[in-house]
Parts: C-alpha cells; sequence; structure tokens
C-alpha cells in the first residue's frame, strides 16, 4: 500500500537535531499535507528524501508498485533519487534561470534519453529521433501548465506565479511516482493560489501520482489534502484528517500558542 | 511564426549550405593566398596560433563556460598532447604517424582528464581552480624530470614537421563542429544545467560527477589535440612553453570572448593574435598594454565580446526571414 | 641529526616567508574572497623598494624595511581601490582575470622599468654566522627572517584582536551584509586588509632579497602560488592557519629538496595542496559548510 515509509529518521546538524525519529508514510495514489510553524523541519525531511541530506539514523522504505519490493532509498543521491521517481520542487524556486522556459523542461526529461554521446557529437540518426521526441514531450507538459506559448521565454523573465508552475512542470517532466512540493503556493495571491490549488489536484489525477505537500496556506492544504502530517521541533505531533487537525489542540497550541487555524 | 513546416525545413537546410560553403571558401581563399606567397611566413605562424588556440579555447569553453566548472590547468593536457605526438614522431617519422600522434596524444590526455577530473571535480569554484592549476604544475614538472623521454629543461627539438595549414584547418572545424553539436544535444543540456544550478540540476536525475568529468575529459581531449599539433608545427617543445601562465593566456580567451559562447572563443582568438601581432612593435611594453587592456574589459565589460550568445554567419544572410517568435505573447 | 636539524632551521626560514605572503592571501580572501594573484607581485616590489633604500639610498635594514613596507601597503590599497573595487559584484573569474592582469601589470613594469635582468641583492646584515651545535650553522639573515616574522604575527595578533580596526576585520569576514547593516564602512576594512597584507608581503620581499641575495621581476610567481597552497593548507581566511601552512610548506619543501630530489620540489607544495583539497577542502583549521537548500 505505501509508496514512502519513513521510519524512525533523526538528522542532527552539529549538535542541533532537526529531526527526531520522524515516522510517517505516504499511500499510493495518496495527497498528503506537511505543515508545521517555520524551522520545524519539513524542508529538511524532504531534503532527507531526496538524498540532499544523509540523516544521522533511520530508514525510508521506497515502494513504487506492488510488484517491486520495498528498498531502503537512504545513501542514494539525488540523481538515483530522482531517476527512481521521487521528483521534488524547492521552496525558494531553483529554476535555471538563464536558460529558455523549453530547456528546464528538457533536461528534466534527459534522465530517459537513451542516445549515446557519440551520436551527439556527430549527429547520428538516433540523435534526432530522440530529440524529436523529448521536444514533443515537452510541449506536451508545457501545454498542460499553459506556458507554450512562453516556451522560447527565459526562466529568469517570467512572473513569479509562473516560475513556480514551471518548476513544478519540470518536476513532473521527470515522470515521478511521488511528487514533493515545497510551498507551491508562496507569494501567491488569492486568486492565483486557487488556481494553483485546482491544477495541483488535476495532475494528481491525472498522472496518478502520489503527493507529499509543504504548505502554509492552509487554505490549499485543508482543500485538497486527505490527510495531514504536522511537524513542530522536528517532531511529528499530529497526524490526521484536515478536520480533525483543524482541532486538535496540539496543533492550535503549536502554531499560535492557543489561537485556532484559519482555514 | 508565419513560416510554413517546407519553408522551415529549407531555412534549415540554407542555413547549412551557407555555413558549410564558407567553411570551405575560408580554407581555399587561404590555401591559395599561401600557394601564391602572399600570406607570408610570419603571417602563417600567426595563423596557425589561431587556429591552436581556437582549439584550446573552445574545448575550455565547454568545462568553464558551459559546465561552470573552474580549470586552469589546461595547458597541461596540451602538455600531455604536445609529448605524446613529439616523442611518437620522432621515433616513426610518416605521415602516419602523426596521425596516430595526434589521436594517442587527445586519447592520451582523456585518460589523465579522467584520473585527475574524478577526485577533483568534488571541489567548487576557486578550490577546483587552484587544484586543477596545481595539477597542471605536478604534470609539468614530471615531464621536466622524466628528462630520457622529454629531454628535461632543454626541451624536446627536430620534431617532424607535419602540421600545415590543412591539416589545422581540419582539426579546428572538427573541434567546433563536435563540441557545438554536444552543447547543443540533450547531455549538452545536461552540462549547462550544472553551471546553472548545481542542486537544481541533481534534482531532475543528472549525475553531476558524470557530467563534470565528460566535460572535462572532452576538453582534455582536444587540448591533447591542440598540443599534438602544436608540437608537430613548431618542431620545438620545452616544458616552459606550458606553464600555468598558458592555462591563464586560454582562460583569457574564453572570458574575453564570453563565457559559454562558441563563436566568442573563436572570436578572442583571432582578435588576440591581432593585436598581439600589432603589439609586436612595442616590444617591452606589449605585455603592460596587454595587462591594461585584460584589465579595462573586466572592468567595462566583465561578461566578454559575446556574453553567452552565439553569433551566426546563416542569421546575417536570412535576416528578413527569421520574425521573432515570441511576438504573440 | 645535526643534517636534520640544519635542513629544519633552513625550511623554517623558507616557511617564516611563506607565511607572511600567505597571511596578506587569507586575510584578503577572508573578507572579498578573491585570490589575489597580484599579492606574489607585490613581494616582488617589496623586494624591489627595499633593493633600492639600500643600495641608492645608503638606508639601513629597518629604515628600508619599514619604507618597504609602507609602499607596499600603498600599493595594495591603490590596487584594490582601481581594479579589484569596481568589480566588487561581479562574477567570481572576473575578478581572478582582473588579479591576473594587475600580477602581468606589475610584472611587466618593473621588467621595463629594472630591467629584466637578476639583480644582486646588497649585503648588509654582513656574512656573520653562529653554529649552536656541532655541523648546524644559522646565519644572520636567518635569525633577522625569525625575529622580523615573530615580531610581525605579535603586531597582527594585537590588531586583530584588541583594535576596532581588527574587530570590524573580523567581522566583516564572518558575515559582510550584516556588518555593513551594523554600520561598519566595509570600503575602509576593505581597504585597511589589503593595507597590512600587502605590508606583510613587502616585509617578506626584503627578507628573501637578503637571505637568498637575489631578486628578479618574476620573483613573485612561484612563491606567490605557494603562499596560496600554504594559507588553503592552514584553512583560508584562518589567520593562525596561514602561519601554521607557511611554516609546514616551507619544511617539507626544504626537506625534499635535502633528502630527495630539488627537481621535485616545487612539485611536493603542489602535491600537499590536492591532498588537502581532496581530505579536508576547509584546511586544517577550517570548518566544513553546508549549502542551504
Amino acid at each position: 500500500m505505501a509508496i514512502i515509509t519513513v521510519k524512525d529518521i533523526t538528522m542532527i546538524f552539529g549538535g542541533l537535531a532537526a529531526l527526531t525519529s520522524v515516522d510517517f508514510s505516504l499511500d499510493r495514489g495518496e495527497l498528503v499535507g506537511l505543515i508545521g510553524p517555520n524551522g520545524a523541519g519539513k524542508t529538511t525531511i524532504f531534503n532527507v528524501l531526496t538524498g540532499v541530506y544523509m540523516p544521522t539514523s533511520g530508514t525510508i522504505e521506497y515502494q513504487p508498485n506492488e510488484d517491486s519490493p520495498p528498498r531502503n532509498i537512504i545513501g542514494l543521491k539525488p540523481h538515483a533519487i530522482s531517476k527512481i521517481g521521487i521528483a521534488r520542487t524547492f521552496q525558494n524556486i531553483r529554476l535555471f534561470k538563464n536558460l529558455t522556459v523549453l530547456d528546464n523542461i528538457r533536461i528534466a526529461i534527459h534522465q530517459n534519453v537513451n542516445y549515446g554521446i557519440p551520436s551527439a557529437f556527430f549527429r547520428l540518426p538516433s540523435f534526432y529521433k530522440e530529440e524529436e521526441e523529448i521536444l514533443k514531450k515537452t510541449k506536451e507538459i508545457l501545454e498542460i501548465f499553459g506556458l507554450d506559448m512562453k516556451k522560447d521565454e527565459l526562466a529568469r523573465n517570467l512572473p513569479y506565479g509562473e516560475q513556480r508552475k514551471l518548476e513544478i512542470a519540470r518536476a513532473l517532466a521527470t515522470n515521478p511516482k511521488l511528487l514533493l512540493l515545497d510551498e507551491p503556493a508562496a507569494g501567491m495571491n488569492p486568486h492565483e493560489t486557487a488556481a494553483l490549488t485546482e491544477l495541483i489536484n488535476w495532475i494528481w489525477k491525472e498522472f496518478d501520482l502520489s503527493i507529499l505537500l509543504i504548505e502554509h496556506d492552509m487554505s490549499l492544504v485543508m482543500k485538497i489534502c486527505q490527510r495531514i502530517i504536522v511537524l513542530n521541533y522536528g517532531m511529528v505531533i499530529a497526524e490526521g484528517t484536515p478536520e480533525e487537525i483543524r482541532n486538535d489542540p496540539k496543533v492550535i497550541e503549536a502554531y499560535l500558542g492557543g489561537d485556532t487555524l484559519h482555514a | 511564426m508565419k513560416l510554413s513546416k517546407n519553408a522551415l525545413i529549407s531555412t534549415k537546410s540554407n542555413k547549412k549550405l551557407i555555413n558549410f560553403l564558407v567553411i570551405i571558401a575560408v580554407y581555399g581563399i587561404v590555401q591559395l593566398l599561401i600557394f601564391l606567397g602572399i600570406l607570408g611566413d610570419y603571417y602563417q605562424v600567426t595563423l596557425a596560433m589561431i587556429c591552436i588556440n581556437i582549439i584550446l579555447a573552445v574545448s575550455l569553453n565547454l568545462v568553464t563556460g558551459f559546465t561552470g566548472q573552474f580549470s586552469l590547468g589546461h595547458a597541461g593536457f596540451m602538455a600531455i598532447g604536445a609529448y605524446t605526438c613529439a616523442i611518437i614522431t620522432k621515433r616513426y617519422d610518416s605521415p602516419l604517424a602523426f596521425i596516430i600522434g595526434i589521436f594517442a596524444a587527445a586519447i592520451l590526455a582523456a585518460i589523465v582528464g579522467v584520473l585527475v577530473g574524478i577526485p577533483t571535480l568534488r571541489l567548487k569554484g576557486d578550490y577546483l581552480a587552484i587544484a586543477t592549476l596545481g595539477l597542471a604544475e605536478i604534470i609539468r614538472i614530471l615531464i621536466l624530470n622524466f628528462d630520457s623521454f622529454t629531454g628535461g629543461a632543454r626541451g624536446l627539438g627536430s620534431i617532424p614537421q607535419y602540421t600545415n595549414w590543412t591539416w589545422l584547418y581540419i582539426f579546428t572545424i572538427s573541434t567546433i563542429i563536435v563540441i557545438k553539436n554536444f552543447i547543443n544535444s540533450s547531455h549538452g543540456r545536461a552540462c549547462i544545467s550544472i553551471r546553472e544550478d548545481e542542486i537544481a540540476s541533481e534534482s531532475v536525475g543528472i549525475n553531476l560527477t558524470r557530467y563534470k568529468v565528460l566535460a572535462f575529459v572532452i576538453g582534455a581531449f582536444f587540448a591533447g589535440i591542440a598540443g599534438a599539433l602544436y608540437s608537430s608545427y613548431f618542431y620545438y617543445i620545452k616544458p616552459g612553453l606550458f606553464d600555468f601562465m598558458k592555462s591563464i593566456d586560454i582562460l583569457v580567451i574564453v572570458v574575453l570572448g564570453g563565457m559559454g559562447s562558441l563563436t566568442g572563443s573563436i572570436l578572442a582568438s583571432i582578435l588576440l593574435a591581432i593585436i598581439s601581432t600589432y603589439l609586436q612593435s612595442f616590444a617591452e611594453l606589449r605585455m603592460i598594454i596587454y595587462a591594461i587592456l585584460l584589465l579595462l574589459i573586466m572592468i567595462f565589460r566583465p561578461q566578454g565580446l559575446m556574453g553567452t550568445k552565439e553569433f551566426s554567419l546563416s542569421k546575417i544572410f536570412n535576416k528578413k526571414q527569421a520574425p521573432h517568435e515570441n511576438s504573440a505573447s | 641529526m645535526a643534517e636534520f636539524i640544519q635542513q629544519l632551521i633552513n625550511g623554517l626560514s623558507l616557511g617564516s616567508i611563506y607565511a607572511l605572503i600567505a597571511l596578506g592571501y587569507t586575510m584578503v580572501y577572508g573578507i572579498i574572497k578573491l585570490i589575489n594573484f597580484a599579492h606574489g607581485d607585490i613581494y616582488m616590489i617589496g623586494a624591489y623598494v627595499g633593493y633600492i633604500c639600500i643600495k641608492y639610498l645608503n638606508l639601513g635594514f629597518f629604515p628600508a624595511l619599514i619604507i618597504s613596507m609602507i609602499t607596499c601597503s600603498l600599493l595594495g590599497i591603490i590596487i584594490e581601490k582601481i581594479a579589484y573595487k569596481p568589480l566588487r559584484n561581479a562574477t567570481r573569474i572576473a575578478a581572478l582575470i582582473t588579479a591576473i592582469a594587475v600580477s602581468l601589470f606589475l610584472e611587466y613594469t618593473t621588467m621595463f622599468i629594472a630591467g629584466a635582468t637578476v639583480r644582486t641583492y646588497p649585503q648588509i646584515l654582513g656574512n656573520i654566522t653562529f653554529k649552536p651545535m656541532e655541523g648546524v650553522i644559522v646565519n644572520i639573515q636567518q635569525i633577522f627572517i625569525f625575529a622580523v616574522t615573530i615580531v610581525l604575527m605579535t603586531v597582527l595578533q594585537f590588531i586583530v584582536h584588541k583594535t576596532k580596526v581588527g574587530k570590524a576585520m573580523r567581522a566583516v569576514s564572518s558575515d559582510k551584509d550584516a556588518a555593513q547593516l551594523m554600520g561598519i564602512n566595509t570600503d575602509k576594512v576593505i581597504s585597511y586588509t589589503f593595507a597590512i597584507g600587502s605590508a606583510l608581503a613587502g616585509a617578506a620581499g626584503i627578507l628573501v632579497g637578503i637571505y637568498y641575495n637575489t631578486i628578479n621581476p618574476l620573483m613573485g610567481m612561484l612563491p606567490g602560488l605557494k603562499a596560496f597552497v600554504a594559507a588553503v593548507f592552514g584553512g583560508i581566511g584562518i589567520i593562525p592557519g596561514a602561519l601554521i601552512g607557511g611554516i609546514t610548506i616551507g619544511v617539507i619543501e626544504t626537506m625534499v629538496s635535502g633528502y630527495g630530489s630539488s627537481l621535485y620540489k616545487d612539485a611536493v607544495a603542489f602535491a600537499i595542496l590536492i591532498l588537502v583539497l581532496l581530505i579536508k577542502p576547509s584546511g586544517l583549521l577550517g570548518k566544513n559548510t553546508r549549502e542551504k537548500v
């Protein structure tokens, strides 16, 4: 059932525990929200999941489908993790800013390219054939995100909202089974956030993905997440449906020391 | 874009045809000038230096300009190439040995590139620059010490001279085409993405080590060719020719032309050769003027002549046919 | 044993000179993250200024030392203002090429004015030697090198740790933006850093002149690189690191040419550099940092 199972992950930075015995799992096809106050360790979890950080202890088991045996992904490099189907976006947008929208997506497709380096040097037939396929796939993805008209623009010249979208598009281009979104709605106005909520919901269903989503915007989280995990001081303090989380006293305490959450 | 698909294809093949014709024409004109004795020895030497510098700069640009890995050791690979080809052709003096020598030079430089690249490319920025500088100096000192093969500090003389305009031109054009093809392929884009953002690049599945080492090795391969051509053209080499000042000379061409612009590297190679020829008459002042020029260029145009843009012949010929694609958006 | 001690003493004198040059690299790198390639040439200029003072102005060692240090620190400030300041926000590579351009400019201007010939340094300290034990000779030049190095290091420690300028320097080096927000005039601090670093290089120049007896316009290139290696070895940006690095490189290099082959002595520094970079890139005393994702 579970696509990913995080077991007892602890991450210590120079004596400071960023994560302490974190346990949670995500079912195949589930859309789960990961929330918590600033500095709770949400992005650290993403970095551990994607191989950017090596946790101090614990295991992460990944099983993209029933037939394959679960495997521990700790110790894999980020590029290897991308290849087995885990893709992510970044809190502080990391696009290839000086490259075109088209190239941003094409680079993400690279891991599925089969033609070799001699073929690139001498433009052998396999080069033309596969480059055409890459272009076709890229255009399909850009169309989904409504970015096809801007394919030749440099990523840094896109408006902020579209940069966020492009980053999600780029993550999708790697053909993931599990998508990690780090604050996709950060810096967006309510109108843009609503559109993004729709979009996430749509790609989730269309691409048959499991999604783990870090987000501060509660309207988004409460609306689309099936389940929510709450983190505070590097520990999971609550887990449940949006309704349960909304009324959990521990969560309310963690956020505002007593204030209620705005949905 | 209002062009039909047919029109698009025809502009594409037009472009290829124009490039092809220009490449042949440049070769023919220069060959004719040499044949008629109009292009004297002095200018021929300058021409040879331009070709060799283009090979060096274009290959370093792949490493530093496109992949973003700051190397100050390119002259080390050139030295390996120069000595390999020189030793082979001195032993077996024949045109075939020269060709074998060139490829042996390139392959040996590439192998050393792998050995040097795998450990050092973990380093970043200035640290990588200094490590590559150090390794190139070690290569030079080793050559200096293996004097039974290399002639030590005295150098190697009377190397058979096979490099001529034809060979120089063939290898220069091949280098440019191969590296241009690479950059405009999926593998090349993987390299460029490393320059743009390593973490993002890794997150979309690019194996950083693999592509950094790959760029480095391709760079070393072509630097090896440049070294081989050099030794066979000037028939005398010594370790001092390949010290870190030579690496810096190559880097200066790349930065001056624009990091990430192949045509920039080509233009800068030609421009610097012309400046250097012109400055010959200033003798001692030459290096001072060169230093001041470099300083002024860095202060007023740090992105180089071309930035990351490319200059295209066919674009000039086809100006009317190339409306901008994004006029609608 | 006596030979070993002799080599050690020779190594320590060479190492002290490397350490003095390395300090300039490390301080400048600590503050503006620039490998100041021209630093080796400032040391060369220091040697030439000392030469002029002693040979043509008939000054003694200490006046020559002080004049050379002052000249070099002024030169350092001027170079920073003219060449590096306009590039404060440019790419690293542009800054590095600029530093190389400055280096070429200093080398070839000196060559233009003074000629490319190797000059013999006047023997101002005489030819006094001491024999602290059988088979070991310490000459007066070496004693001066140790004494000057120790005094300058002490003064530097005092400036960096006990004065307001030193505090500002440490602040800028740990976080330039934050220091600026706290009202520190970073431009001024950078000027001071160049001045102090260059003055130490100037002192090293004159010491090398009296120790090796010869100077030439390109003498700064190799010691400059090795001093940089020393700075990286100790942990770039860390002042005691430069001292340890300089001494270590000097001693190892002397040992290699004493017991091994002098042909390999230049390779040793680079081999050490590469080992350090691969094993502990932050250097002996450096701290590992992690990029924030």
